[in-house]
C-alpha cells in the first residue's frame, strides 16, 4: 500500500481548507441564535475631554431600535480598575468601555444602539448627538517624544538591555562610524476579518460568546473580571479566526460591549466593527531609533550605541523590545542601549507580528548595511565577520543558530556573489537595480500547554486543547503531530481548538503555538497509547496474541491499527475491536507539555531565537520614485519544520507584510483631532498583487533537541524580521540613497 | 445607512423628473460607499439599470458614443475602444480593481466623489460634504490632496482616471434633464471648487449624464497614461498624465494633456498645450509643457511630493508618447 505520509514533517494540505472555502467554518460574526440583537458602536470625534450632553430621541424613534446604551444607563461592572485588565497585561489603567464621560482617546465608544436589526442599529448610531466639552490634548508623535519616559519598574514589565564595555568611548574612538535616526510610522493591523463578537444568550442565562480573538480562554477571564460574571457562566469560542496579527491579543471594546449589552438586555447581541472601527484601537506604535555603530577599516564592529522611542497612551505603559536585537545578535566589545515610551493622547499601541523586532531588527540592519559600506565591505561579508556564536547581549550560550547556514543558502539560492559592490552600478532603461540583504531574529518561546486525547469507539483520535488558529494551520500541524505520535492516518483525526472550556493553552502569539500545542499533543498521544497498551494488558477477554504481544514488546500502532503475530501470522486488531475487547466506549487521556526538569534549566542558560538571512532585488524608477520588488528569498532557520507548506506560508505572509512595513503602509495621525484619518483599505495601502514578487523561502536544517519538546521554534513571525530591511538595503544599492524612514513612499 | 426611498424609472423622462433630494444610481460603486459612511444622504434613490443606455455605437462622424450605463470593464474591452481610443482604455484599465471596472458605469465615472479623507469622515468639517463648515484637508493631512484648482474652501483632488483621458481625449458629455438636453464639452463638465465645493460638477437638478461622444481624432500610436500611485496597482493616482500627440515627419502638430491626481478636476492648460504645436519633441520643450501646465500649483503640508513628481510624471509621459510606446497597464516597468 502506498501510502502518503502525513507525519511531522511532510507538507500536509491545510486540514480546514475545505470548511474555510465553502463557508462552513463559523466566524465570530456568524452565528445567529435566534431574538439576535445588533449592536453598533458610536465612537467620538474628540480626543480628549467629556460627554457635557448626549440626545437620542431621535435615534430612538427609528424602528427596532430596543436600547442605547451609555456611561449613564449601563448595568454594573466592576468596581476595581485592575479587574479590567485583558491577558496582555499591559501596566496602567486599562481602558473600561462606557465607564464614565471622560474621553481619552479618538474613536473611544460613548454609546452603543442595539437594534432588532443590522440596518435600523446602523441608522440610529447615525442619529445619536452627542456635544462634548474639548480638554487640550496631543496626538503628535514628534511632541510626545518631549514627555518620553520610563515607566518606575512596578509599572513594567520591561527588562532592560544589558551594556557591555564602554560603547560611547569606543565609539569615539572607532575610524569608521556611520549613525542615523530611524523612523517608522505607525501601522495597523488590517486583518481580512474585523473585530466581532457573537454573544449568545442561552436557555439558563450564561454566556456563549463567538469573538475574533487569539485567547478564547483569555477573553473569559477577562469578561468573567470585568462584568463580574461567575466563571462557569461564560464560555469562549474562536474555531476560525480569520487573521490577527497580534490585534487579537487584547479584549477588545466589541466584546466587552457586546456582552455588556447581554448582561443588559438579557438578549443575544452582536456587535461588529466596521474597516473604520478597526483603526480605533491597537496599532504598531510610531517609533524612532537612533543607532551609531562604529567599526575598524577592516569590518570589525567596535561600538553600538541604540536608543529607542516608541508611543504608548496616556492611561497604558506599552513598551516593546525594540532597541536589544542587534547587541544579541552581533559580537562587538562595547554595546549600549536605552529606550523609553512617549505618551499621547490615543488608544494604546500595541503588539503587531513580531512586536519589536519587527521595529528593531530591520533599523538595526538597516545600520548594519550603512556601516558594512563605510567599511567598503560587502553586507553578507560584514554580518559573517561579526557573527555571533551566543547571544552576544547576555553573554549566553544558545541552543541552536543556524543563521550562518541560512546567509550562505540564501546568498547561494539568490546569487548574491555576483553582486557589484558599488551603489547605482546596474541600470536598465529607467530603472536601477539594486540587491539587498539583512538577517533576522526572534524569540523561539514555548509555554506551558495542555491537550487532550479522546480515542473513541468509532476508531477515531480526538484532540482537543484551547489553542487558536489564526489562520496559520495549526489545526493542521497538530493533526500531523496526533498522526505521527498515534500511528493514525489523518483523515481519522478531529482537532477542536477555539475554546475556553478546552485543556489550557496561552494565547495565540509570539510564535510558540506550535512549539507549545504540538508537544501537548505529541505528549497525550503518548500517553494514550500507553493507555491503551495497559488497559490490553490488564483486560479480560483479551486474545492471547495480543498479550503475547504486549508482553513481549512486539505489538505494533501503525496506520491506526494494532498489528501482532499469531502462530507466526500477522495479525490485526482496529481500535474498535480493541476498545470492545478492553469494554469501554472511549478512552481518554489530559496531560501538560512543560519544560520539565531539563527544559526549565535549558532556559535559565541559554537563549533561543529562531534566524534568517533575508535578499531581495529590487527595480527604482529614481526619477518617478517608484520601486519594485522583483525577487525576495528568506533563509529561515527555526528548528524542525512541522509542515513546510504552512510554515513557508506563514513567512511569506509576512515577507508580503514587510514590503507593506517597507513600501507602502502608514497610518496617518492627524494630530489635530488625534484621529487616524486613512482609515479605509481604499487609502491605507497593504501590498497589492502587483507589489509582489515571487518568493522563494529557504528552511535552513536545525537540529535543536532543547528548544523545545519536538524540536520546533515557530515561524509565524520571523518573516517580517529583516525583510524590510532587505528591502531598503537593495534601495540604496539600487539608487546609491538612504531612507531612514518607513514607509518608503513615492516622492520621499 | 439612514433610510431612503427607492424607484427603479421606467423612462428617462421620468427619471429626470425624480423628487426632491434623489440621487441617481448606477453602479453604486462609489453612492453606496458614501451612503453607508454616512456621508451621502438621499431622501430617495432612482435607480437608473431600467433605462439601457450601456450601448457603445459608432457615430457617422466617425467617432464613438459611450452609453453612461456601459460598465467600465466593457467600455475599455469594447473592439471600438480598444483600437481607436487606446489611451481610453489605458486610463480605465489604471483605476480601481477589475471586480470594481465590472460594475461601476461611465456615468458614475464622471460623477464619482473625491477621496478625500476628510469628506469620507462625517466626524471632521468638510465643506465638500457639510456646506460651510470648513476645510479640514487644509493644514491636514493631505498628501493626496490636489495642488492646482484648490480654494481655500476646497482641496480635494478628483479622482478619476477616465475622465482624464477623456479630457485629453476631448470628448462631450450629453445629459438630459427636466428642461431637455445638451451636451457639455468634458473640460468643462467638472467645476474647480471656490465658494461652492459641495457642487462637483455642472449638472443641475434632476440632469442624467446619458453618453460620452468621443470626437473622430485619433493619436495612433502616439499616446500614453501613465499613473503614479503609492502601490503598483489598486490605489488612486498620487499624479498622472494622460497624452495624445499628432506627429509628422518628427514635428508635432498638435496635443493634448490632461493631468489627474494634482487638480480638484482633470487638469488641462490650452497654453501648455499650444507649446507644443509646431516643434519636434525636445527636452526643453517638454520641461516649458509641464511649467506651464504647473503654474500657479500651490502645495499644503503634505503634497508638496507632487509638485516634485509632477513635471517629471509629465515629461515622461511625453517622451512615451512621442516615441509611440505607451504605458503599460499590466507591465509595471515604466519605460
Amino acid at each position: 500500500m502506498n501510502v502518503i505520509s502525513t507525519n511531522i514533517g511532510q507538507s500536509v494540505s491545510r486540514i480546514d481548507g475545505f470548511a474555510k472555502v465553502t463557508g462552513q467554518a463559523k466566524y465570530a460574526a456568524e452565528p445567529h441564535p435566534p431574538g439576535l440583537l445588533y449592536g453598533v458602536i458610536v465612537n467620538s470625534p474628540i480626543a480628549r475631554g467629556q460627554i457635557a450632553a448626549l440626545r437620542d430621541t431621535e435615534a430612538r424613534k427609528i424602528p427596532g431600535v430596543v436600547e442605547i446604551m451609555t456611561h449613564r444607563n449601563r448595568p454594573h461592572t466592576a468596581l476595581f480598575e485592575k479587574s479590567y485588565v485583558d491577558g496582555l497585561g499591559v501596566p496602567g489603567s486599562p481602558y473600561r468601555p462606557l465607564h464614565d464621560a471622560e474621553i481619552r482617546f479618538n474613536g473611544q465608544p460613548v454609546a452603543i444602539v442595539f437594534a432588532e436589526t443590522f440596518e435600523a442599529a446602523r441608522e440610529a448610531a447615525m442619529l445619536v448627538e452627542v456635544d462634548y466639552e474639548r480638554w487640550p490634548h496631543n496626538a503628535d508623535f514628534e511632541a510626545a517624544l518631549h514627555q518620553k519616559y520610563m515607566p518606575s519598574k512596578t509599572r513594567s514589565n520591561y527588562v532592560p538591555p544589558k551594556s557591555r564595555g564602554n560603547a560611547p568611548e569606543a565609539y569615539a574612538l572607532s575610524p569608521v562610524k556611520v549613525e542615523g535616526r530611524y523612523h517608522l510610522a505607525p501601522e495597523h493591523h488590517n486583518p481580512m476579518e474585523m473585530h466581532a463578537t457573537t454573544v449568545i444568550v442561552e436557555d439558563d442565562g450564561t454566556f456563549t460568546v463567538w469573538d475574533k480573538t487569539q485567547g478564547p480562554q483569555s477573553v473569559q477571564a477577562y469578561l468573567t473580571s470585568a462584568l463580574s460574571l461567575s466563571g462557569d457562566k461564560v464560555r469562549v469560542h474562536n474555531p476560525y479566526v480569520g487573521g490577527a496579527f497580534g490585534s487579537g491579543l487584547r479584549a477588545q471594546y466589541n466584546v466587552f460591549l457586546a456582552a455588556l449589552g447581554a448582561k443588559m438586555l438579557k438578549r443575544s447581541v452582536r456587535v461588529t466593527l466596521t474597516r473604520p472601527q478597526m483603526f480605533t484601537h491597537v496599532f504598531r506604535p510610531e517609533a524612532v531609533m537612533d543607532i551609531a555603530l562604529g567599526a575598524s577599516p577592516d569590518g570589525t564592529l567596535q561600538s553600538m550605541i541604540v536608543e529607542g522611542v516608541t508611543d504608548t497612551s496616556r492611561f497604558e505603559h506599552n513598551m516593546e523590545n525594540i532597541v536589544v536585537w542587534g547587541l544579541i545578535n552581533y559580537k562587538c566589545p562595547n554595546a549600549t542601549a536605552g529606550y523609553t515610551i512617549a505618551p499621547r493622547d490615543t488608544y494604546t499601541s500595541s503588539d503587531m507580528r513580531a512586536p519589536g523586532a519587527t521595529t528593531g531588527v530591520n533599523f538595526f540592519e538597516m545600520a548594519i548595511d550603512e556601516i558594512a559600506y563605510a567599511c567598503n565591505m560587502d553586507p553578507l561579508t560584514f554580518r559573517l565577520n561579526n557573527y555571533s556564536d551566543t547571544d552576544a547581549m547576555h553573554d549566553m550560550p544558545l541552543t541552536s543558530k543556524a543563521l550562518r547556514e541560512a546567509m550562505v543558502q540564501g546568498a547561494q539560492h539568490f546569487g548574491w556573489h555576483d553582486r557589484p559592490m558599488a551603489p547605482g552600478s546596474i541600470r536598465d532603461g529607467n530603472e536601477l537595480i539594486g540587491w539587498g540583504m539583512a538577517t533576522g531574529i526572534w524569540d523561539a518561546m514555548f509555554s506551558p500547554t495542555s491537550a487532550r486525547a479522546r480515542l473513541t469507539a468509532d476508531g477515531r483520535l480526538h484532540i482537543a486543547t484551547a489553542a487558536s488558529d489564526i489562520g496559520t494551520g495549526t489545526y493542521t500541524i497538530l493533526a500531523q503531530t496526533a498522526s505521527e505520535a498515534f500511528s493514525t492516518p489523518i483523515d481519522r483525526i478531529d482537532i477542536e481548538l477555539g475554546d475556553s472550556t478546552l485543556p489550557e493553552c496561552p494565547t495565540e502569539g509570539g510564535s510558540w503555538t506550535a512549539a507549545s500545542a504540538g508537544a501537548a499533543v505529541w505528549l497525550a498521544c503518548q500517553i494514550l497509547r500507553e493507555k491503551l497498551f495497559k488497559a490490553l494488558a490488564k483486560g479480560k477477554n483479551i486474545p492471547a496474541w495480543v498479550k503475547q504481544g504486549l508482553e513481549q514488546d512486539n505489538l505494533t500502532l501503525e496506520d491506526g491499527i494494532l498489528h501482532g503475530m499469531n502462530e507466526n501470522q500477522k495479525i490485526v486488531l482496529s481500535f474498535q475491536d480493541a476498545l470492545s475487547l478492553i469494554g469501554q466506549d472511549a478512552l481518554e487521556v489530559e496531560e501538560t507539555a512543560k519544560p520539565g526538569l531539563r527544559g526549565t534549566i535549558s532556559q535559565m542558560r541559554k537563549a533561543r531565537f529562531t534566524h534568517s538571512a533575508v535578499f531581495c532585488e529590487v527595480r527604482v524608477d529614481q526619477e518617478l520614485g517608484i520601486v519594485r520588488i522583483t525577487r525576495l528569498v528568506n533563509a529561515v532557520a527555526a528548528g524542525r519544520i512541522m509542515n513546510p507548506k504552512t510554515a513557508a506560508s506563514q513567512v511569506r505572509g509576512a515577507m508580503v507584510m514587510a514590503a507593506g512595513m517597507a513600501l507602502h503602509e502608514e497610518s496617518l495621525m492627524d494630530e489635530r483631532v488625534g484621529r487616524f484619518m486613512n482609515h479605509n483599505f481604499a487609502e491605507y495601502h497593504i501590498p497589492a498583487h502587483a507589489d509582489i514578487p515571487d518568493m522563494d523561502v529557504l528552511f535552513v536544517e536545525e537540529k535543536d533537541s532543547e528548544i523545545s519538546p519536538l524540536g520546533v521554534k515557530g515561524v509565524g513571525e520571523i518573516g517580517m524580521c529583516g525583510t524590510a530591511a532587505a528591502i531598503a538595503n537593495a534601495i540604496f544599492h539600487a539608487t546609491g540613497h538612504r531612507h531612514r524612514n518607513l514607509p518608503i513612499s513615492p516622492g520621499s | 445607512m439612514r433610510r431612503f426611498s427607492y424607484s427603479r424609472p421606467a423612462t428617462l423622462d421620468e427619471a429626470c423628473h425624480s423628487a426632491e433630494h434623489t440621487r441617481f444610481l448606477a453602479g453604486g460603486t462609489n453612492l453606496i460607499d458614501l451612503m453607508k459612511s454616512d456621508v451621502e444622504r438621499p431622501a430617495h434613490v432612482a435607480d437608473l439599470k431600467a433605462l439601457g443606455m450601456h450601448h457603445i455605437d459608432e457615430q457617422p462622424d466617425g467617432g464613438l458614443r459611450l452609453g453612461a450605463l456601459a460598465t467600465n470593464a466593457d467600455t475599455a474591452a469594447h473592439p471600438l475602444v480598444a483600437d481607436r481610443y487606446p489611451l481610453l482604455a489605458s486610463a480605465i484599465l489604471a483605476g480601481a480593481s477589475p471586480q470594481i471596472r465590472n460594475v461601476a458605469t461611465n456615468g458614475g465615472n464622471l460623477n464619482q466623489r473625491t477621496r478625500c479623507h476628510y469628506f469620507y469622515d462625517p466626524d471632521m468639517p468638510c465643506n465638500k460634504r457639510s456646506p460651510g463648515t470648513g476645510c479640514s484637508a487644509r493644514g491636514g493631512r493631505n498628501r493626496i490632496m490636489a495642488i492646482l484648482g484648490t480654494s481655500d474652501a476646497c482641496i480635494a483632488t478628483f479622482p478619476s482616471d477616465m475622465c482624464v483621458a477623456l479630457a485629453a481625449l476631448k470628448a462631450t458629455v450629453n445629459l438630459t434633464g427636466p428642461e431637455g438636453e445638451r451636451s457639455v464639452p468634458i473640460r468643462d463638465y467638472h467645476r474647480l471648487p471656490g465658494e461652492t465645493p459641495w457642487r462637483d460638477n455642472i449638472l443641475r437638478p434632476g440632469e442624467i449624464v446619458t453618453s460620452i461622444d468621443l470626437p473622430p481624432a485619433s493619436f495612433g500610436p502616439h499616446h500614453t497614461y501613465l499613473k503614479i500611485r503609492d502601490r503598483l496597482s489598486f490605489a488612486f493616482a498620487i499624479v498622472s498624465a494622460a497624452i495624445g500627440l499628432q506627429i509628422e515627419d518628427g514635428i508635432i502638430r498638435h496635443g493634448r494633456i490632461a493631468l489627474g491626481g494634482v487638480g480638484t478636476k482633470p487638469w488641462c492648460v490650452p497654453a501648455a498645450e499650444a507649446l507644443l504645436e509646431g516643434k519636434p519633441p525636445s527636452h526643453s520643450l517638454f520641461r516649458d509643457v509641464a511649467e506651464r501646465l504647473l503654474q500657479g500649483a500651490m502645495p499644503d503640508r503634505d503634497n508638496a511630493a507632487k509638485l516634485r513628481l509632477a513635471p517629471r510624471v509629465i515629461e515622461r509621459a511625453l517622451w512615451q508618447a512621442s516615441a509611440g510606446t505607451p504605458q503599460s497597464q499590466t507591465d509595471k516597468t515604466i519605460r
